[in-house]
């Protein structure tokens, strides 16, 4: 039986802190993940964490990662599927083994949402992607769109227009009243790339892989990929089925501490309630949930 | 014990298309963190598998590569193509736990 004082779910910037903090208070922990860095390792660019001036997701990720191991913490890629309150411990069952917890930490972070419209499972993989990072290369000389209008939607596009012939960015706003004035800035300056406001995607077409889209306005857009970056909803099945409270789905925590209606367990990064979703929230949050449980594992001994 | 295989432009009619089991060629990118993270998973297949079943990885980034990407029509990675007696019979896209990934090629070829 594996028995640990914290176990931290979730490898994205919020577990990998509150892992490098809880190495550092000497405790007895575990991290499960199935996807080192969650939301930033599939970030095309990292400008605004301090020290960090142009960086990409996946190198921030990898360095996160060293630092992490360099303190001997350990990582575990396994998914998390049950986790149930035993008498002195947390029962956490994964898709290989069971491990035992004192604390738990909930960095669960949140999932891409999917546009849900005709073709869209169909081509996935044809012209469809949720990853530009990961498939930019693919679309040299080629017509793209992305969809959306926060910073992922408008970074995926710089991105893409670095290898893309034209790159249009599809929102269903009158401007990027969402993203970072910065991003914008660089944006605009990129002639390759288009933004259609005020319009939703209705149906992606093709034959054996996309061909374009329709958007409600009743415009037709020919093209070869679609990148959907229309934002992302908070994982809620665990938090139900340990009766942990949420609002619309996101944890609530106290701010001062990271701890959640329930004793033991706390909860940080982009799955709870907090106003900005952003690395260094998820880091600082980390860190203050490690301390909590540090704390209370403390007066317990 | 046998580890994955290093697909090439050179080997790939050896090693995929002749191949006397079935291979799972794992089209990826060094850039592509999921493709990363289902690295050790397909380590560890290609052992438990050992037989029955090949692996082979093939980089995307490596320009010799890309003709093949492009033929297989890669577009998203991770992007993992089932070859077997030289035909392409099933596409699995995206990060997946071993065990799942397992369970879908059992639906397709027979690893008993």
């Amino acid at each position: 039986m594996e028995k640990y004082d914290l176990i931290i779910i979730g490898s994205g910037a919020a577990g990998l802190t509150a892992g490098i903090y809880a190495a550092r208070y000497n405790l007895n922990f575990l991290i499960i993940g199935e996807l080192q860095g969650g939301a930033i390792s599939e970030a095309h660019k990292v400008c605004n964490y301090p020290s960090q001036n142009n960086i990409s997701g996946f190198e921030l990720t990898k360095k996160i990662v060293e630092h992490l191991k360099e303190l001997e913490g350990e990582i575990v890629q396994e998914r998390v599927k049950e986790i149930k309150k035993e008498k002195d411990f947390f029962k956490i069952q994964t898709n290989k083994k069971e491990y035992f917890a004192k604390k738990i930490i909930l960095a669960i972070g949140r999932e891409k949402q999917i546009l849900n419209v005709p073709g869209e499972k169909e081509f996935l993989g044809k012209g469809v992607s949720y990853c530009a990072t990961c498939d930019a290369a693919f679309y040299k000389n080629k017509i793209v769109a992305v969809i959306g209008g926060g910073n992922v939607a408008i970074t995926a596009a710089l991105l893409l227009a670095e290898h893309a012939e034209k790159v249009y960015v599809i929102y269903r706003r009158d401007n990027f009243f969402r993203a970072e004035p910065a991003w914008i800035k660089q944006l605009e300056k990129e002639n390759k790339i288009e933004p259609i406001f005020n319009s939703n995607v209705k149906e992606i077409f093709g034959k054996n892989s996309v061909e374009g889209v329709k958007l409600d306005t009743g415009k037709e857009i020919k093209l070869d990929g679609v990148f959907v970056e229309i934002g992302a909803l908070p994982k809620e099945i665990i938090s139900r089925s340990l009766g942990i409270k949420t609002e619309k789905g996101y944890i609530i925590t106290d701010k001062n501490n990271q701890k959640t209606n329930i004793n033991g367990i706390y909860a940080a990064g982009d799955i709870t309630n907090n106003n900005l979703k952003q690395v260094i929230t998820a880091c600082a949050e980390g860190a203050i949930a490690s301390t909590t449980a540090y704390e209370e594992l403390k007066l317990e001994k | 014990m046998t580890k994955t295989i290093e697909i090439t432009a050179e080997n790939f009619e050896d090693e995929v298309l002749n191949s006397k089991v079935p291979i799972l060629v794992d089209f990826w990118a060094p850039w592509c963190q999921p493709c990363l993270m289902m690295g050790p998973g397909l380590e560890d297949l290609s052992e438990e598998l050992d037989g029955k079943l090949k692996i082979g990885k093939l980089n995307t980034e490596i320009p010799s590569n890309q003709m093949l990407a492009a033929k297989y029509q890669i577009q998203s990675i991770p992007n993992m193509k089932l070859f077997k007696e030289g035909k392409m019979i099933k596409t699995f896209i995206g990060l997946r736990p071993k065990e799942s990934l397992k369970l879908e090629l059992g639906e397709a070829v027979d690893l008993s």
